[in-house]
């Protein structure tokens, strides 16, 4: 029997985490001699008071969604991708090569030949490592963390002596042409007539993101190579003896994974910047890794965690540019209610475990 | 109603709150009135937005922030300033203050200049200033710095106070800017001494090189102990570790940006001068009186230049000085040309 209801586990452990998480940002913001209840409607203005400000939080949204997906899909196989920063700027290379080198002549089309080729740049990326780890044994977390940083290079190199137009200063590729012009929200809901800001960078890849939600679902739970990949996360020797090869498992996953990584770029890449600039991923690679724990690895849990992180990132900007605060405090509260809501769980979890229990036992 | 919220706020605070209440009534009274109320309203206040690094770089920021300061100081106004955490930012940024009413807004960094030409085209009215970068259009200034020149200078100091006849260079990245400020260093040091060595190392890849001083550190004793014994720091905060390790080994450095002989007194040679911070400084004095156009900081107009001060000058000879006032007077005449490796991408006294 369940200690508690689905409703307490889902919403009130969340509510009572980003509570306390809360209680403790206003008594940082206090003792620097802020006001916090302004912080807070600040925060809440800036992050989902208006169209354009849900157009920001949704653009960062995005890209946790598919850094989340890409870290969830390789967990289930016990793999711990932590080069999703890599395989992203990767993919990067990939939304640049599709933009800047085929004459696409719908937007459509580019979106689909970006989807294709960042999904196959970010999948190379994080095949590289995937197959030492299989046939080598070279632990995937220090290769996909070295990978990181040879991809770094990489695009450095790619950018300044490569890609980047002569006589431009900043090491970055050019404009991308109008046909590869993504819409972006003021585009699509003005189609069923909602007014959107026009200026907010929350673009038709968040349905995109969506759709990848429901592709891993579909994978992981409704296909047998989803059924695979779980039974090799649970328990490798098991999953050896029902004949399921530990090489191509974990090939596939971390495809998939570096896949998922590098399609985050058709948001950030193609939908906003609308070029290739130096390290145009900016850590959403890593804040995949708590964005997946976050969501227990589930795609709705993923969605729900890459909103709060967006809102976070959102929030915390306009409460840096409209309160002055300096962004290292900005920082301090971010963190604050990752590790309450992400590290912290269990303190919350077990006391309101113990209330329910109780309340049971006296009614039975 | 600004001052039930703004108990212990600084004045800039206020005002841009005052104007964050404004937007939330605007929702309630309307379009009409919002544009009546937020000109009632309007703000002369300039600000300042830092790029990528932060306002703490010791370095490019830090003098941009250093001009805004110095600015607050002797006119007692107040300024609103912001630190971008991620590129999406810029354009947010900009238009954010542009809608406070901030005037000028000054922005630093060859980065920013995608987002303004955005963003000015819908604020006419307003004045921006963007430095490292040219914008056309009528209402922002452009203030580039010939880095070149000032390198070059400090290229000629480096070759004479060299006694091994081997110098470093430290980039924080290798990016066009840094190569344009090392192949400058580089013909400097091959005018004093054409059988010179210019050892050049780049700190890394990632953001963090321009904030690492223990690559810095690291990258200092590998020059040493090929042979150099002055080192030249362009690499925003990772410069401390590279004129920390230098003082410790007993060599020689060169600091950049801000003046930075101050750091470690008798033990850095002169520092290459970019006053970012003059170019700010006199943006928010010139306030919505700003002039647009394109402004080249270079030798001659003392945009960049070397640092002398009591901390150097028993490093500095008086025949070093003449040397360098010369080649200064010369760049400035135009008898001197210093190859600008941003005019065709190549540097002959420097390979990359």
């Amino acid at each position: 029997m369940e200690k508690m209801p689905k409703w307490a586990d889902v919403i009130l452990i969340p509510a009572i985490s980003i509570l306390l998480a809360a209680i403790i940002s206003g008594l940082v913001l206090l003792a620097t001699g802020k006001d916090p209840l302004n912080a807070l409607a600040i925060m809440f203005d800036g992050a989902v008071g208006s169209s354009r400000a849900w157009g920001y939080t949704l653009y960062y949204a995005t890209n946790f969604i598919f850094t989340g997906l890409a870290v969830a899909v390789a967990f289930h196989a016990r793999m711990f991708n932590i080069g999703g920063e890599g395989q992203a700027l990767l993919g990067g290379v990939g939304v640049a090569v599709a933009c800047l080198y085929i004459p696409w002549p719908h937007w459509t089309l580019a979106l689909l030949g970006a989807i294709v080729l960042s999904g196959i740049f970010g999948a190379f990326w994080a095949a590289i490592p995937a197959f030492l780890q299989a046939k080598r044994g070279s632990h995937i977390v220090i290769t996909t963390i070295m990978f990181n940083f040879i991809a770094y290079s990489l695009i450095n190199h790619l950018l300044v002596n490569v890609m980047k137009p002569a006589g431009v200063m900043e090491p970055a590729t050019a404009s991308f042409p109008e046909a590869a012009h993504l819409p972006n929200f003021h585009d699509i809901l003005g189609l069923v007539g909602i007014d959107f800001a026009m200026d907010a960078p929350a673009n038709i890849a968040f349905f995109v993101a969506l759709l990848a939600c429901w592709f891993l679902w579909a994978l992981i739970w409704r296909t047998r190579i989803g059924y695979q990949i779980r039974q090799f996360g649970e328990s490798e020797s098991a999953a050896r003896y029902a004949g399921v090869s530990p090489t191509k498992i974990i090939m596939i996953s971390m495809i998939l994974s570096g896949m998922f990584a590098g399609m985050m770029s058709i948001n950030n890449v193609m939908g906003e910047a609308e070029r290739l600039v130096l390290n145009s991923a900016e850590g959403a690679g890593f804040i995949g890794i708590a964005v997946a724990l976050m969501g227990r690895n589930h795609p709705v849990g993923i969605v729900l965690a890459a909103i709060l992180f967006g809102f976070l990132y959102q929030g915390g900007t306009q409460l840096s540019i409209q309160a002055q605060i300096p962004k290292e405090m900005v920082v301090v509260i971010q963190s604050l209610v990752i590790l309450f809501t992400g590290a912290l769980d269990h303190m919350v979890r077990s006391p309101v475990e113990r209330i329910f229990l109780a309340l049971r036992r006296k009614e039975a | 109603m600004s001052v039930t919220w703004g108990l212990n706020w600084p004045d800039q605070v206020n005002n841009t709150y005052w104007e964050y209440e404004m937007t939330l009534m605007t929702k309630f009274l309307g379009a009409s009135a919002a544009l009546a109320l937020s000109a009632g309203a309007a703000l002369a206040d300039p600000a300042i937005i830092f790029d990528l690094g932060g306002k703490f770089d010791k370095s490019f920021n830090e003098a941009a922030f250093g001009g805004a300061q110095r600015w607050a100081e002797e006119t007692g106004g107040s300024f609103a300033e912001f630190e971008i955490t991620s590129d999406a930012q810029r354009e947010q940024a900009i238009r954010q203050f542009a809608e406070a009413g901030n005037n000028p807004i000054v922005m630093a960094g060859f980065s920013w200049a995608t987002p303004l030409e955005t963003v000015a085209k819908d604020y006419p009215d307003l004045k921006f200033e963007i430095i490292d970068m040219v914008v056309d259009l009528p209402n922002v200034t452009s203030v580039v710095f010939n880095e070149h020149e000032g390198s070059y200078l400090v290229g000629m100091m480096a070759a004479m106070a060299s006694e091994s006849g081997t110098v470093g260079f430290i980039g924080g990245m290798d990016i066009p800017l840094i190569r344009k400020f090392a192949c400058g260093y580089a013909q400097g040091v091959m005018a004093v001494n054409p059988d010179a060595t210019v050892i050049s190392n780049m700190t890394g890849t990632t953001p963090s090189a321009w904030n690492d001083p223990v690559k810095g550190s690291e990258l200092t004793l590998a020059q040493i102990s090929q042979g150099a014994d002055v080192v030249y720091a362009a690499a925003g905060g990772t410069g401390v570790g590279v004129l920390q390790t230098a003082a410790d080994q007993g060599i020689l450095s060169i600091g950049v940006d801000s003046n930075q002989n101050y750091l470690h007194p008798g033990q850095v040679l002169t520092s290459m001068m970019k006053r970012v911070d003059n170019a700010v400084y006199e943006a928010f004095t010139a306030g919505a009186d700003l002039a647009p156009g394109f402004n080249v900081m270079g030798v001659a107009n003392g945009g960049v230049g070397y640092a002398l001060d009591d901390n150097n000058a028993s490093l500095v000879s008086a025949e070093m000085q003449a040397a360098v006032d010369q080649a200064a007077a010369d760049i400035s005449s135009g008898a001197l040309m210093v190859h600008d490796y941003m005019s065709d991408e190549t540097c002959d006294a420097l390979s990359f």
